[in-house]
């Protein structure tokens, strides 16, 4: 841990971040607006990276746990008038619940069966917000009355402050005995556990860290945008950007997570004009990142460093 | 009556989604690979026999060859372009290869959609019938194409275990899904087997796919709910146990009707969703899975 603090990495993440808290004073709201968003998916790739990279297991389904937190703030603020920051907390609590309620079946089955157990677990909310359409608005969405705040400049602190402490502790937590038990439990789960290390306990952990962030940050996002829907929080196609993400900025970094989740967004809308094509495009960068540089953005950089 | 034309319409259902998942099955079974590109194959064949049947004017019989060749290219495509540089790499560490798969062949998935998107646009698209006009059976009218899509199924299942079964090419199949180094002492060329398998999918997903664009219709939005339910088929009947697939099929797609039909199609594909969970718990290698 201590070494962190005098590695390079460290204090380019510093300067970076001191650059983009100045942000706001020169650059337009359109941009700031992008980017609030981009640093909330930079928390969904984040705590998706500790599970994944870290616990080795595959959650295909990130927007169950990032949905149900904005499900549950958005409804407690829409129905309940309950103020904001209450539905926030509460609607952590809820993704925590949900996590561990995916995480006991999931944990026991491995490989491809978790992920599907988690996959299905997205489309069974999906089908469960249509279905209740009175409750969640169904497939229009709901309106949320309440908003963070209605200044960019604002909106976008917020938005960093929180990705950068969310990094600090996912980071943190990765590079602490901790993360290290789980990366062996990820690597070898037989050996890890031979060594006297439960497990499954660690596993449960790392689910349940995932969904506090994940849920904290939905909740985050749908009081930034004023509505839920399924197309923004919920839709699998979200879960997949959040996972090509995670893959594209290199996977067991986790602060790579997070610069692969602005490179997305950003790109995505750089290539606007291109209409319908924007999405090939990203997915096909995607796919040859993928094919060609699987350490992702900073896990090439990592390596080429610890080579040398 | 309503129990008839349960019967008959999950019928079809259930042979069409038996047809996508056994090639589903056959690919993980003799490769480890799970397509997750899957349901872009099966609605790139739909709209290609669309294409070929409305915009260049042939007859359906040649539209259907169209759709069934496009995704049997489409599949040796993804194994060139996708799966063999990732199996190949030495940059991925072995235990990691199987989600390298898994991310890639979706990402590969959402390009074929998008391109399906921009030069078709989303909008549904209906594959001419090969065989026109209505039948009753015992009272209910049912479109001849139903039972036409049902018996296709059925035979193609039944080639295709003949093809494994009884056929040298399927049984250095079979026996590359058994022992892959045992297969390539004997002296066959490992991916010349491959490129069989990918082909024999191909040809499944692109048939399932053309008699789905008939039956119900695809549209680029179909590509998810499809990749999920052969994976959901699949895992329910055992991962690379093509028996365990067709159990599978049948159960969801019978589940799926009988829901549409008794309580509301809005809810259709709950309750397969849930069995699924519940089996995940209770059993998780599936109904006939071997551990």
């Amino acid at each position: 841990m201590t070494n962190f603090f005098k590695s390079p990495l460290f204090g380019i993440s510093l300067i970076l971040v001191i650059i983009a808290a100045t942000l706001p004073w020169y650059v337009s709201g359109y941009i700031l607006g992008l980017l609030t968003v981009a640093y909330y998916f930079g928390v969904f790739a984040m705590s998706w990276d500790l599970l994944f990279g870290f616990a080795g297991e595959v959650n295909f389904g990130p927007t169950f746990l990032i949905g149900t937190g904005a499900y549950t703030a958005g409804i407690l603020n829409n129905h309940y008038g309950l103020p904001m920051y209450p539905c926030i907390a509460l609607g952590a609590v809820a993704a925590v619940i949900a996590g561990f309620v995916l995480a006991l079946p999931a944990l026991r089955v491995r490989g491809p069966y978790f992920g599907l157990t988690t996959l299905v677990a997205v489309l069974i909310l999906q089908s469960f917000i249509v279905v209740f359409a009175d409750l969640t608005g169904g497939e229009i969405g709901l309106t949320i009355p309440d908003v963070l705040s209605i200044d960019a400049g604002v909106n976008y602190w917020i938005a960093l402050g929180f990705m950068v402490v969310s990094a600090a502790i996912l980071f943190g937590l990765s590079q602490s005995p901790v993360g290290l038990v789980l990366q062996a439990s990820g690597q070898d789960p037989v050996q890890a556990g031979a060594l006297g290390f439960n497990i499954v306990k660690h596993k449960l952990a790392a689910f349940i860290v995932s969904a506090f962030f994940s849920g904290l940050s939905g909740a985050l996002l749908v009081f930034y945008f004023g509505t839920a829907s399924v197309g923004t929080v919920v839709d699998i196609a979200v879960g997949v950007q959040v996972i090509v993400a995670a893959v594209l900025g290199g996977r067991r970094t986790v602060l790579g997570a997070a610069l692969g989740a602005i490179f997305l967004i950003v790109a995505g809308e750089f290539l606007r004009p291109t209409g319908e094509l924007a999405t090939f495009i990203v997915s096909a960068v995607a796919l040859v990142v993928i094919l060609f540089f699987p350490g992702g953005f900073l896990g090439s950089v990592l390596s080429r460093e610890a080579r040398s | 009556m309503l129990a008839l034309q349960i019967l008959i319409d999950g019928f079809a259902i259930s042979a069409l989604y038996a047809l996508g998942a056994t090639g589903f099955t056959l690919i993980f079974g003799v490769s480890g690979v799970l397509n997750l590109s899957h349901g872009a194959i099966m609605v790139a064949a739909a709209v290609a026999a669309w294409a070929a049947a409305s915009v260049f004017q042939l007859d359906s019989y040649s539209g259907a060859l169209v759709g069934v060749a496009i995704a049997a290219l489409l599949s040796l495509l993804t194994y060139f372009v996708v799966v063999q540089p990732i199996q190949r790499s030495n940059k991925i560490p072995n235990e990691e290869k199987e989600i390298f798969v898994l991310t890639a062949t979706l990402l590969w998935g959402i390009m074929i959609q998008e391109a399906i998107a921009y030069f078709f646009t989303n909008n549904a698209k209906t594959v001419l019938p090969i065989i026109e006009g209505v039948v009753k059976i015992a009272g209910i009218r049912t479109p001849a194409n139903t039972l036409f899509t049902a018996a296709v199924c059925c035979l193609v299942i039944a080639l295709l275990w003949v093809l494994v079964n009884r056929t040298r090419t399927g049984k250095v199949v079979l026996a590359a899904s058994m022992n892959p180094r045992g297969v390539t002492i004997l002296g066959f060329e490992l991916t010349n087997v491959y490129i069989v398998v990918w082909i024999i999918y191909g040809v499944l997903a692109g048939i399932a796919g053309v008699l789905l664009g008939m039956f119900l219709g695809v549209s680029s939005y179909s590509v998810g709910p499809l990749t999920a339910s052969a994976f959901s088929i699949v895992v329910l009947g055992g991962l690379g146990s093509v028996s365990g697939s067709l159990i599978a099929a049948f159960v969801v797609g019978y589940l799926e009707t009988f829901t549409a039909y008794m309580i509301s199609p809005a809810y259709r594909s709950i309750p397969a969703l849930l069995l699924l969970v519940i089996v995940m718990y209770i059993r998780p290698q599936g109904l006939l899975g071997r551990r």
